[in-house]
Protein backbone atom coordinates (compact mmCIF):
# COMPACT_ATOMS: atom_id res chain seq x y z
CA UNK A 1 0.00 0.00 0.00
CA UNK A 2 0.92 3.38 -0.74
CA UNK A 3 1.34 5.92 1.89
CA UNK A 4 1.94 9.45 2.52
CA UNK A 5 5.37 8.69 4.14
CA UNK A 6 6.04 7.27 0.55
CA UNK A 7 4.55 10.58 -1.13
CA UNK A 8 7.42 12.56 1.50
CA UNK A 9 9.71 10.40 -0.20
CA UNK A 10 9.07 11.50 -3.91
CA UNK A 11 8.79 14.74 -2.79
CA UNK A 12 12.06 14.79 -0.82
CA UNK A 13 14.29 13.06 -3.73
CA UNK A 14 12.60 16.15 -5.97
CA UNK A 15 13.87 19.06 -3.64
CA UNK A 16 17.24 17.22 -3.17
CA UNK A 17 17.62 17.30 -7.11
CA UNK A 18 16.67 20.84 -6.74
CA UNK A 19 19.25 21.35 -4.63
CA UNK A 20 21.90 19.26 -6.23
CA UNK A 21 21.22 21.61 -9.51
CA UNK A 22 21.40 24.90 -7.70
CA UNK A 23 24.55 24.44 -6.54
CA UNK A 24 26.22 22.94 -9.96
CA UNK A 25 24.07 26.26 -10.87
CA UNK A 26 26.81 28.81 -12.19
CA UNK A 27 24.47 31.45 -13.67
CA UNK A 28 22.90 31.92 -10.86
CA UNK A 29 25.25 33.98 -8.56
CA UNK A 30 23.34 32.98 -5.41
CA UNK A 31 23.38 29.26 -5.90
CA UNK A 32 24.45 28.25 -2.65
CA UNK A 33 21.24 30.44 -1.45
CA UNK A 34 19.47 27.92 -3.30
CA UNK A 35 20.95 25.18 -3.11
CA UNK A 36 20.68 25.36 1.00
CA UNK A 37 16.90 26.42 0.75
CA UNK A 38 15.93 23.43 -1.81
CA UNK A 39 18.68 21.03 0.56
CA UNK A 40 16.80 21.77 4.00
CA UNK A 41 13.72 21.33 2.41
CA UNK A 42 14.84 17.78 1.37
CA UNK A 43 15.95 16.62 4.83
CA UNK A 44 12.54 17.92 6.51
CA UNK A 45 10.70 16.01 3.38
CA UNK A 46 13.26 12.85 4.27
CA UNK A 47 14.12 12.76 7.52
CA UNK A 48 11.33 15.12 9.29
CA UNK A 49 10.06 12.68 11.51
CA UNK A 50 13.60 11.64 12.67
CA UNK A 51 14.73 15.69 13.81
CA UNK A 52 12.31 15.71 16.94
CA UNK A 53 10.13 19.00 17.12
CA UNK A 54 12.47 20.99 18.31
CA UNK A 55 15.03 19.98 15.59
CA UNK A 56 12.11 21.19 12.86
CA UNK A 57 11.90 24.26 14.76
CA UNK A 58 15.64 25.43 13.63
CA UNK A 59 14.96 23.53 10.49
CA UNK A 60 12.27 26.50 9.94
CA UNK A 61 14.24 28.96 10.90
CA UNK A 62 17.34 27.87 8.55
CA UNK A 63 15.05 27.98 5.64
CA UNK A 64 13.39 31.78 6.74
CA UNK A 65 16.99 32.51 7.44
CA UNK A 66 18.41 31.78 4.16
CA UNK A 67 15.23 33.35 2.24
CA UNK A 68 15.71 36.49 4.26
CA UNK A 69 19.70 36.92 3.41
CA UNK A 70 17.70 36.06 -0.14
CA UNK A 71 17.12 33.20 -2.99
CA UNK A 72 18.72 34.11 -6.52
CA UNK A 73 17.13 32.55 -9.36
CA UNK A 74 19.13 30.06 -12.26
CA UNK A 75 18.99 30.23 -16.02
CA UNK A 76 17.91 26.61 -16.23
CA UNK A 77 18.29 24.55 -19.09
CA UNK A 78 15.77 24.10 -20.95
CA UNK A 79 14.23 24.75 -24.54
CA UNK A 80 14.33 27.82 -26.63
CA UNK A 81 11.42 29.56 -27.67
CA UNK A 82 12.12 28.19 -31.38
CA UNK A 83 12.21 24.67 -30.30
CA UNK A 84 8.63 25.69 -28.34
CA UNK A 85 6.68 26.91 -31.08
CA UNK A 86 7.76 24.39 -33.62
CA UNK A 87 6.87 21.64 -31.04
CA UNK A 88 3.55 23.87 -30.14
CA UNK A 89 2.61 23.71 -33.64
CA UNK A 90 3.52 19.75 -34.28
CA UNK A 91 1.98 18.33 -31.66
CA UNK A 92 -1.44 20.50 -31.29
CA UNK A 93 -3.82 20.18 -28.78
CA UNK A 94 -2.86 16.93 -27.78
CA UNK A 95 -0.21 18.70 -25.38
CA UNK A 96 -2.64 19.27 -23.50
CA UNK A 97 -3.84 15.58 -22.52
CA UNK A 98 -1.01 14.86 -20.11
CA UNK A 99 -1.45 17.83 -17.82
CA UNK A 100 -4.79 16.39 -17.43
CA UNK A 101 -3.88 12.80 -16.31
CA UNK A 102 -2.77 14.41 -13.06
CA UNK A 103 -6.20 15.62 -11.85
CA UNK A 104 -7.29 12.63 -13.21
CA UNK A 105 -5.82 10.19 -11.62
CA UNK A 106 -6.44 12.50 -8.80
CA UNK A 107 -10.08 12.02 -8.46
CA UNK A 108 -10.30 8.38 -9.38
CA UNK A 109 -7.28 7.53 -7.35
CA UNK A 110 -9.34 9.05 -4.31
CA UNK A 111 -12.69 7.72 -5.16
CA UNK A 112 -10.70 4.29 -5.96
CA UNK A 113 -9.59 4.10 -2.09
CA UNK A 114 -12.70 4.86 -0.90
CA UNK A 115 -15.71 2.79 -2.83
CA UNK A 116 -13.56 -0.05 -3.95
CA UNK A 117 -12.41 -3.47 -2.36
CA UNK A 118 -8.81 -3.10 -4.56
CA UNK A 119 -8.74 0.77 -4.11
CA UNK A 120 -7.40 0.30 -0.27
CA UNK A 121 -4.45 -2.10 -1.75
CA UNK A 122 -2.65 0.26 -3.44
CA UNK A 123 -3.48 3.49 -2.07
CA UNK A 124 -3.65 4.73 1.80
CA UNK A 125 -7.40 5.36 1.93
CA UNK A 126 -6.40 8.07 5.17
CA UNK A 127 -4.28 10.00 2.63
CA UNK A 128 -6.10 9.30 -0.49
CA UNK A 129 -6.22 12.59 -2.34
CA UNK A 130 -2.60 13.36 -1.91
CA UNK A 131 -1.48 9.82 -2.79
CA UNK A 132 -3.09 9.89 -5.75
CA UNK A 133 -1.97 13.24 -6.81
CA UNK A 134 2.11 12.34 -6.03
CA UNK A 135 1.03 9.08 -8.73
CA UNK A 136 -0.85 11.39 -11.09
CA UNK A 137 2.33 13.64 -11.36
CA UNK A 138 4.85 10.50 -11.91
CA UNK A 139 2.38 8.68 -14.89
CA UNK A 140 2.04 12.52 -16.22
CA UNK A 141 6.04 12.45 -16.04
CA UNK A 142 6.35 9.21 -17.59
CA UNK A 143 3.78 9.41 -20.43
CA UNK A 144 5.32 12.69 -21.27
CA UNK A 145 8.89 11.26 -20.98
CA UNK A 146 7.36 8.07 -22.95
CA UNK A 147 5.72 10.25 -25.91
CA UNK A 148 8.09 13.14 -26.54
CA UNK A 149 11.64 11.38 -25.16
CA UNK A 150 13.44 13.98 -24.04
CA UNK A 151 16.54 13.97 -21.89
CA UNK A 152 16.29 11.46 -19.09
CA UNK A 153 17.09 14.10 -16.31
CA UNK A 154 14.66 16.46 -18.18
CA UNK A 155 11.75 16.16 -15.58
CA UNK A 156 14.21 16.99 -12.84
CA UNK A 157 15.94 20.06 -14.64
CA UNK A 158 12.36 21.44 -15.53
CA UNK A 159 11.04 20.61 -12.22
CA UNK A 160 13.93 22.72 -10.59
CA UNK A 161 13.62 25.81 -12.99
CA UNK A 162 9.88 26.12 -11.99
CA UNK A 163 10.13 25.26 -8.11
CA UNK A 164 13.14 28.02 -8.47
CA UNK A 165 10.95 30.69 -10.11
CA UNK A 166 8.25 29.87 -7.08
CA UNK A 167 11.39 30.44 -4.85
CA UNK A 168 10.90 30.98 -1.30
CA UNK A 169 7.06 31.82 -1.76
CA UNK A 170 6.74 27.82 -2.50
CA UNK A 171 6.94 27.26 1.43
CA UNK A 172 4.72 30.28 2.66
CA UNK A 173 1.62 27.96 2.70
CA UNK A 174 3.30 25.50 5.51
CA UNK A 175 4.44 28.20 7.48
CA UNK A 176 1.01 29.54 7.32
CA UNK A 177 -0.12 26.91 8.46
CA UNK A 178 2.11 26.19 11.39
CA UNK A 179 1.85 29.48 11.93
CA UNK A 180 -1.98 28.50 12.52
CA UNK A 181 -0.82 25.87 14.96
CA UNK A 182 1.10 28.67 17.54
CA UNK A 183 -2.13 30.94 17.12
CA UNK A 184 -4.07 28.20 18.16
CA UNK A 185 -1.93 26.87 21.02
CA UNK A 186 -1.92 30.96 22.28
CA UNK A 187 -5.51 31.04 22.32
CA UNK A 188 -5.97 34.11 19.22
CA UNK A 189 -8.70 33.50 17.49
CA UNK A 190 -10.43 32.87 20.97
CA UNK A 191 -9.24 36.44 21.64
CA UNK A 192 -11.03 37.74 18.21
CA UNK A 193 -13.54 35.72 18.88
CA UNK A 194 -14.28 37.70 21.95
CA UNK A 195 -13.74 40.74 20.73
CA UNK A 196 -16.29 39.79 17.97
CA UNK A 197 -18.68 38.15 20.40
CA UNK A 198 -18.64 41.56 22.84
CA UNK A 199 -19.57 44.29 19.56
CA UNK A 200 -21.12 41.67 16.96
CA UNK A 201 -24.40 39.93 17.21
CA UNK A 202 -23.65 35.90 16.44
CA UNK A 203 -26.48 34.50 17.65
CA UNK A 204 -28.41 33.51 14.40
CA UNK A 205 -27.13 31.61 11.82
CA UNK A 206 -27.48 34.07 9.47
CA UNK A 207 -26.28 36.93 11.66
CA UNK A 208 -22.69 34.32 12.20
CA UNK A 209 -22.57 33.19 8.85
CA UNK A 210 -22.40 36.95 7.50
CA UNK A 211 -20.07 37.68 10.49
CA UNK A 212 -17.66 35.07 9.38
CA UNK A 213 -17.85 35.77 5.49
CA UNK A 214 -17.55 39.51 6.14
CA UNK A 215 -14.64 38.64 8.60
CA UNK A 216 -12.95 36.55 6.22
CA UNK A 217 -12.76 39.64 3.43
CA UNK A 218 -11.87 42.29 6.11
CA UNK A 219 -8.86 40.09 7.79
CA UNK A 220 -7.62 39.11 4.08
CA UNK A 221 -7.83 43.01 3.40
CA UNK A 222 -5.51 43.94 6.52
CA UNK A 223 -3.51 40.41 5.96
CA UNK A 224 -2.90 40.72 2.57
CA UNK A 225 -3.87 36.70 2.39
CA UNK A 226 -6.38 35.11 3.11
CA UNK A 227 -4.22 31.59 4.20
CA UNK A 228 -3.06 34.05 7.07
CA UNK A 229 -6.24 35.52 7.90
CA UNK A 230 -8.00 31.70 8.08
CA UNK A 231 -6.65 30.19 11.09
CA UNK A 232 -7.49 33.01 13.01
CA UNK A 233 -11.41 33.88 11.61
CA UNK A 234 -12.02 30.48 11.64
CA UNK A 235 -10.99 29.52 15.25
CA UNK A 236 -12.66 33.02 16.41
CA UNK A 237 -15.89 32.28 14.54
CA UNK A 238 -16.04 29.56 12.24
CA UNK A 239 -15.57 26.58 14.26
CA UNK A 240 -16.79 27.49 17.85
CA UNK A 241 -19.98 29.34 16.06
CA UNK A 242 -21.18 28.44 12.56
CA UNK A 243 -19.91 24.86 12.70
CA UNK A 244 -20.05 23.56 16.83
CA UNK A 245 -23.14 26.09 18.23
CA UNK A 246 -24.98 26.53 15.32
CA UNK A 247 -24.72 23.14 13.21
CA UNK A 248 -22.56 23.85 10.19
CA UNK A 249 -20.63 20.96 8.10
CA UNK A 250 -16.91 22.42 8.43
CA UNK A 251 -16.09 21.21 5.29
CA UNK A 252 -18.51 23.65 3.78
CA UNK A 253 -17.95 26.15 5.93
CA UNK A 254 -14.13 26.21 5.35
CA UNK A 255 -14.15 26.07 1.77
CA UNK A 256 -16.61 28.92 1.24
CA UNK A 257 -15.12 30.57 3.99
CA UNK A 258 -11.78 30.64 2.44
CA UNK A 259 -13.43 31.50 -0.37
CA UNK A 260 -15.15 34.83 1.14
CA UNK A 261 -11.37 35.32 1.92
CA UNK A 262 -10.02 35.65 -1.29
CA UNK A 263 -12.94 39.07 -2.05
CA UNK A 264 -10.70 40.21 0.27
CA UNK A 265 -7.63 39.38 -1.66
CA UNK A 266 -9.19 41.11 -4.49
CA UNK A 267 -9.47 44.42 -2.70
CA UNK A 268 -6.33 44.96 -0.88
CA UNK A 269 -2.62 46.67 -2.41
CA UNK A 270 -1.31 43.88 0.42
CA UNK A 271 -1.81 41.46 -2.09
CA UNK A 272 0.93 42.78 -3.83
CA UNK A 273 1.92 39.58 -6.26
CA UNK A 274 -2.01 39.53 -7.49
CA UNK A 275 -2.68 43.45 -7.71
CA UNK A 276 0.51 45.94 -7.46
CA UNK A 277 3.23 43.50 -9.56
CA UNK A 278 0.16 43.68 -12.89
CA UNK A 279 -0.58 47.49 -12.39
CA UNK A 280 3.50 47.84 -12.73
CA UNK A 281 3.59 45.83 -15.62
CA UNK A 282 0.98 47.18 -17.32
CA UNK A 283 2.39 50.72 -16.44
CA UNK A 284 -1.06 51.88 -15.36
CA UNK A 285 -0.69 55.54 -14.22
CA UNK A 286 -2.13 55.34 -10.49
CA UNK A 287 0.04 52.11 -9.63
CA UNK A 288 1.01 53.25 -6.32
CA UNK A 289 -2.07 53.98 -5.48
CA UNK A 290 -4.09 52.29 -2.16
CA UNK A 291 -6.89 51.25 -5.06
CA UNK A 292 -5.18 51.13 -8.14
CA UNK A 293 -6.77 50.55 -11.51
CA UNK A 294 -6.56 46.42 -11.08
CA UNK A 295 -7.87 47.10 -7.75
CA UNK A 296 -10.77 49.47 -9.06
CA UNK A 297 -11.49 46.52 -11.80
CA UNK A 298 -12.59 43.99 -9.28
CA UNK A 299 -13.94 45.53 -6.47
CA UNK A 300 -17.26 45.54 -8.21
CA UNK A 301 -16.78 41.63 -8.84
CA UNK A 302 -15.77 40.84 -5.36
CA UNK A 303 -18.39 42.68 -3.43
CA UNK A 304 -21.31 41.06 -4.95
CA UNK A 305 -19.25 37.40 -4.90
CA UNK A 306 -18.68 38.13 -0.78
CA UNK A 307 -22.39 38.44 -0.87
CA UNK A 308 -23.12 35.27 -2.74
CA UNK A 309 -20.58 33.50 -0.42
CA UNK A 310 -22.86 34.34 2.06
CA UNK A 311 -25.70 33.42 0.78
CA UNK A 312 -24.65 29.86 -0.32
CA UNK A 313 -23.12 28.79 2.83
CA UNK A 314 -25.65 30.18 4.65
CA UNK A 315 -28.07 27.81 2.33
CA UNK A 316 -25.86 24.98 1.65
CA UNK A 317 -23.88 24.58 5.07
CA UNK A 318 -26.62 23.70 7.18
CA UNK A 319 -27.66 20.01 5.85
CA UNK A 320 -29.70 18.79 8.50
CA UNK B 1 -5.42 40.41 24.77
CA UNK B 2 -1.54 40.49 24.58
CA UNK B 3 -1.42 37.47 22.29
CA UNK B 4 -2.87 39.87 19.37
CA UNK B 5 0.74 41.25 18.77
CA UNK B 6 1.35 38.39 17.01
CA UNK B 7 -1.14 39.87 14.53
CA UNK B 8 0.08 43.25 14.79
CA UNK B 9 3.33 41.43 13.46
CA UNK B 10 1.93 40.20 10.40
CA UNK B 11 0.19 43.70 9.74
CA UNK B 12 3.13 45.81 10.26
CA UNK B 13 5.56 42.94 8.16
CA UNK B 14 3.44 43.24 4.94
CA UNK B 15 3.30 46.92 5.57
CA UNK B 16 6.62 47.50 5.70
CA UNK B 17 7.35 44.79 2.35
CA UNK B 18 9.24 42.83 4.30
CA UNK B 19 9.91 38.77 3.48
CA UNK B 20 6.88 36.75 4.30
CA UNK B 21 8.65 33.80 5.56
CA UNK B 22 10.53 36.40 8.42
CA UNK B 23 7.42 38.07 9.28
CA UNK B 24 5.76 34.52 9.58
CA UNK B 25 7.92 33.18 11.84
CA UNK B 26 8.50 36.88 13.72
CA UNK B 27 4.53 36.89 14.22
CA UNK B 28 4.75 33.40 15.85
CA UNK B 29 8.33 34.12 17.78
CA UNK B 30 5.70 37.12 19.10
CA UNK B 31 2.88 35.71 19.74
CA UNK B 32 4.56 32.45 21.68
CA UNK B 33 6.38 35.03 23.94
CA UNK B 34 3.29 37.15 24.34
CA UNK B 35 1.73 33.92 25.50
CA UNK B 36 4.17 32.77 28.27
CA UNK B 37 4.74 36.69 29.68
CA UNK B 38 3.35 37.68 32.86
CA UNK B 39 4.45 40.54 35.08
CA UNK B 40 7.45 38.77 36.87
CA UNK B 41 8.84 36.25 34.49
CA UNK B 42 12.57 36.53 33.70
CA UNK B 43 14.99 36.35 31.13
CA UNK B 44 14.83 32.51 31.40
CA UNK B 45 11.18 31.78 31.49
CA UNK B 46 10.96 33.93 28.24
CA UNK B 47 13.99 31.53 26.66
CA UNK B 48 11.76 28.66 27.58
CA UNK B 49 8.82 30.13 25.86
CA UNK B 50 11.15 30.71 22.66
CA UNK B 51 11.99 27.23 22.58
CA UNK B 52 8.60 25.82 23.15
CA UNK B 53 7.08 27.74 20.56
CA UNK B 54 9.78 26.27 18.18
CA UNK B 55 9.51 23.42 19.30
CA UNK B 56 4.90 24.22 18.40
CA UNK B 57 6.37 25.36 15.19
CA UNK B 58 8.61 22.61 14.28
CA UNK B 59 6.25 19.95 14.79
CA UNK B 60 3.31 21.88 13.03
CA UNK B 61 5.64 22.33 10.25
CA UNK B 62 6.47 18.63 10.19
CA UNK B 63 2.76 17.29 10.53
CA UNK B 64 1.45 20.11 7.91
CA UNK B 65 4.50 19.16 5.19
CA UNK B 66 1.93 17.78 2.45
CA UNK B 67 0.85 21.18 2.04
CA UNK B 68 4.38 21.73 0.22
CA UNK B 69 3.74 17.83 -1.58
CA UNK B 70 1.79 20.22 -4.26
CA UNK B 71 5.16 21.08 -5.72
CA UNK B 72 6.09 17.59 -7.48
CA UNK B 73 3.29 18.43 -9.84
CA UNK B 74 6.17 21.06 -11.38
CA UNK B 75 8.17 18.16 -13.13
CA UNK B 76 5.57 16.99 -15.30
CA UNK B 77 4.27 20.92 -15.82
CA UNK B 78 8.21 21.59 -16.23
CA UNK B 79 8.17 18.95 -19.00
CA UNK B 80 5.32 20.14 -20.90
CA UNK B 81 5.86 23.86 -20.73
CA UNK B 82 9.14 22.50 -22.65
CA UNK B 83 7.12 20.76 -25.15
CA UNK B 84 5.65 24.01 -25.67
CA UNK B 85 2.23 23.39 -23.41
CA UNK B 86 1.90 28.04 -22.97
CA UNK B 87 2.99 28.48 -26.66
CA UNK B 88 0.05 26.25 -27.62
CA UNK B 89 -2.23 27.86 -25.06
CA UNK B 90 -1.47 31.16 -26.91
CA UNK B 91 -2.59 29.91 -30.05
CA UNK B 92 -5.87 28.75 -28.80
CA UNK B 93 -6.59 32.41 -27.32
CA UNK B 94 -5.44 34.41 -30.38
CA UNK B 95 -7.48 31.83 -32.76
CA UNK B 96 -10.35 33.27 -30.65
CA UNK B 97 -11.49 36.02 -33.21
CA UNK B 98 -13.11 37.75 -30.28
CA UNK B 99 -14.74 41.28 -32.10
CA UNK B 100 -14.65 42.84 -28.71
CA UNK B 101 -13.01 43.50 -25.50
CA UNK B 102 -15.41 42.25 -23.36
CA UNK B 103 -15.77 38.65 -24.96
CA UNK B 104 -12.10 38.29 -25.60
CA UNK B 105 -11.68 38.83 -22.01
CA UNK B 106 -14.36 36.54 -21.46
CA UNK B 107 -12.89 34.05 -23.26
CA UNK B 108 -9.89 34.59 -21.13
CA UNK B 109 -11.06 34.24 -18.27
CA UNK B 110 -13.32 31.52 -18.72
CA UNK B 111 -10.05 29.16 -19.82
CA UNK B 112 -7.87 30.80 -16.81
CA UNK B 113 -10.95 29.77 -14.43
CA UNK B 114 -11.21 26.15 -16.39
CA UNK B 115 -7.83 25.35 -16.52
CA UNK B 116 -6.82 26.74 -12.69
CA UNK B 117 -9.81 24.17 -11.63
CA UNK B 118 -7.65 21.10 -13.13
CA UNK B 119 -4.77 22.05 -11.46
CA UNK B 120 -2.95 23.83 -14.14
CA UNK B 121 -2.92 27.16 -12.11
CA UNK B 122 0.17 27.92 -14.90
CA UNK B 123 -1.06 28.45 -17.28
CA UNK B 124 -1.73 31.73 -17.09
CA UNK B 125 -0.48 34.79 -14.76
CA UNK B 126 0.38 38.51 -15.24
CA UNK B 127 4.08 38.37 -16.98
CA UNK B 128 3.44 35.16 -18.50
CA UNK B 129 -0.03 35.57 -20.66
CA UNK B 130 -1.80 39.17 -19.47
CA UNK B 131 1.08 41.20 -20.04
CA UNK B 132 2.65 39.98 -23.46
CA UNK B 133 -0.68 38.54 -24.75
CA UNK B 134 -4.02 39.27 -22.92
CA UNK B 135 -3.53 43.10 -22.33
CA UNK B 136 -2.45 43.74 -25.80
CA UNK B 137 -5.15 41.68 -27.64
CA UNK B 138 -8.16 43.40 -26.10
CA UNK B 139 -6.31 47.15 -26.85
CA UNK B 140 -6.16 45.90 -30.20
CA UNK B 141 -9.73 44.67 -30.05
CA UNK B 142 -10.96 48.34 -29.34
CA UNK B 143 -8.85 49.78 -31.35
CA UNK B 144 -9.91 48.10 -34.38
CA UNK B 145 -13.11 48.92 -33.24
CA UNK B 146 -13.21 52.69 -32.16
CA UNK B 147 -9.79 54.37 -33.61
CA UNK B 148 -7.27 55.09 -30.97
CA UNK B 149 -7.76 55.18 -27.55
CA UNK B 150 -8.13 57.72 -24.65
CA UNK B 151 -5.53 57.23 -21.47
CA UNK B 152 -8.43 56.68 -19.45
CA UNK B 153 -10.09 53.65 -21.61
CA UNK B 154 -6.90 52.10 -22.34
CA UNK B 155 -6.10 51.96 -18.75
CA UNK B 156 -8.88 50.71 -17.97
CA UNK B 157 -8.95 47.07 -20.44
CA UNK B 158 -5.76 47.07 -19.21
CA UNK B 159 -7.10 46.62 -15.32
CA UNK B 160 -9.36 44.55 -16.55
CA UNK B 161 -7.19 42.30 -18.24
CA UNK B 162 -5.33 41.51 -14.92
CA UNK B 163 -8.55 41.27 -13.26
CA UNK B 164 -9.74 38.74 -15.37
CA UNK B 165 -6.64 36.70 -14.80
CA UNK B 166 -6.98 37.44 -10.66
CA UNK B 167 -10.78 36.29 -10.56
CA UNK B 168 -10.19 33.49 -13.07
CA UNK B 169 -7.26 31.86 -11.11
CA UNK B 170 -8.91 32.54 -7.05
CA UNK B 171 -11.85 31.09 -8.17
CA UNK B 172 -11.13 27.89 -10.46
CA UNK B 173 -8.15 27.22 -8.26
CA UNK B 174 -9.89 25.49 -5.07
CA UNK B 175 -11.65 22.94 -7.34
CA UNK B 176 -8.30 21.28 -7.63
CA UNK B 177 -7.84 18.79 -5.14
CA UNK B 178 -4.51 19.45 -4.09
CA UNK B 179 -3.98 23.16 -4.16
CA UNK B 180 -2.27 24.67 -1.30
CA UNK B 181 -5.29 26.59 0.47
CA UNK B 182 -7.47 23.09 0.46
CA UNK B 183 -4.73 21.64 2.29
CA UNK B 184 -4.22 24.61 4.46
CA UNK B 185 -7.94 23.70 5.16
CA UNK B 186 -7.43 20.16 5.91
CA UNK B 187 -4.77 20.77 8.48
CA UNK B 188 -6.48 23.01 10.42
CA UNK B 189 -9.14 21.20 10.97
CA UNK B 190 -7.10 17.82 11.59
CA UNK B 191 -5.59 20.41 14.14
CA UNK B 192 -9.30 20.85 15.86
CA UNK B 193 -9.83 16.91 15.71
CA UNK B 194 -11.68 16.92 12.40
CA UNK B 195 -11.08 15.11 9.61
CA UNK B 196 -11.88 15.46 5.87
CA UNK B 197 -10.95 14.43 2.61
CA UNK B 198 -9.40 17.55 0.15
CA UNK B 199 -12.19 16.33 -2.06
CA UNK B 200 -14.97 16.75 0.17
CA UNK B 201 -13.42 20.80 0.33
CA UNK B 202 -13.17 20.83 -3.53
CA UNK B 203 -16.73 20.24 -4.03
CA UNK B 204 -17.65 23.01 -2.04
CA UNK B 205 -15.85 25.53 -4.34
CA UNK B 206 -17.67 25.02 -7.21
CA UNK B 207 -20.83 26.70 -6.09
CA UNK B 208 -18.75 29.62 -5.94
CA UNK B 209 -16.65 29.49 -8.63
CA UNK B 210 -19.93 29.13 -10.75
CA UNK B 211 -21.45 32.28 -8.89
CA UNK B 212 -17.69 34.13 -10.23
CA UNK B 213 -18.17 33.32 -13.86
CA UNK B 214 -22.43 34.39 -13.68
CA UNK B 215 -20.98 37.81 -11.64
CA UNK B 216 -17.66 38.66 -13.88
CA UNK B 217 -19.14 37.52 -17.04
CA UNK B 218 -22.06 40.30 -16.53
CA UNK B 219 -18.96 42.49 -15.50
CA UNK B 220 -17.46 42.08 -18.91
CA UNK B 221 -20.42 42.37 -20.91
CA UNK B 222 -21.68 46.08 -19.66
CA UNK B 223 -17.45 46.69 -19.66
CA UNK B 224 -18.40 46.03 -23.48
CA UNK B 225 -21.19 48.57 -23.47
CA UNK B 226 -19.47 51.09 -21.56
CA UNK B 227 -16.63 51.34 -23.98
CA UNK B 228 -19.10 51.74 -26.66
CA UNK B 229 -21.05 54.45 -25.09
CA UNK B 230 -17.62 56.07 -24.08
CA UNK B 231 -15.99 56.30 -27.18
CA UNK B 232 -19.10 56.54 -29.21
CA UNK B 233 -20.06 59.79 -27.99
CA UNK B 234 -21.20 62.39 -30.09
CA UNK B 235 -18.68 65.03 -30.35
CA UNK B 236 -15.68 62.42 -29.04
CA UNK B 237 -12.43 63.12 -30.07
CA UNK B 238 -12.06 60.43 -32.99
Amino acid sequence: MITLAHAYIVGGLFFAAASLFSFADTSNPRRAMNGVFWGLLAVSFLAGSQLGDLGNGLLAVGLVAVAGIGLGQGRGETSSGEERRASAARNGNRLFLPALIIPAIALIGTLAAKYTTWGPLIIDPAQATLVSLVLGALIAVATVMAWLKPPLLAPLREGRRLIDAVGWAAILPQMLASLGAVFLAAGVGDQVGRLMADYVPLDTRTLAVSAYCIGMALFTLIMGNAFAAFPVMTAAVGLPIVVQALGGDPARVCAIGMLAGFCGTLMTPMAANFNVVPANLLDLPDRKAALNGVIRAQIPTAIPLLLANILLMRFLAFPA
Amino acid sequence: MLVLLGIGVVVLGFVLRANPLLVVMAAAITTGLAAAWTPDSDLQAMLAALVSTLELFGKAFNDNRYVSIVWIVLMAIGLLERAGLQERARIVIAEVRAATVGRLLWVYFFVRQVAAALGLTSLGGHPQMVRPLIAPMAEGAAEARYGPLPDRERYLIRSHAAAADNIGLFFGEDIFIAIASILLIKGFLEANGIFVEPLELSIWAIPTAIAALLIHSLRLWRLDAHLHRVLTKPGAPA
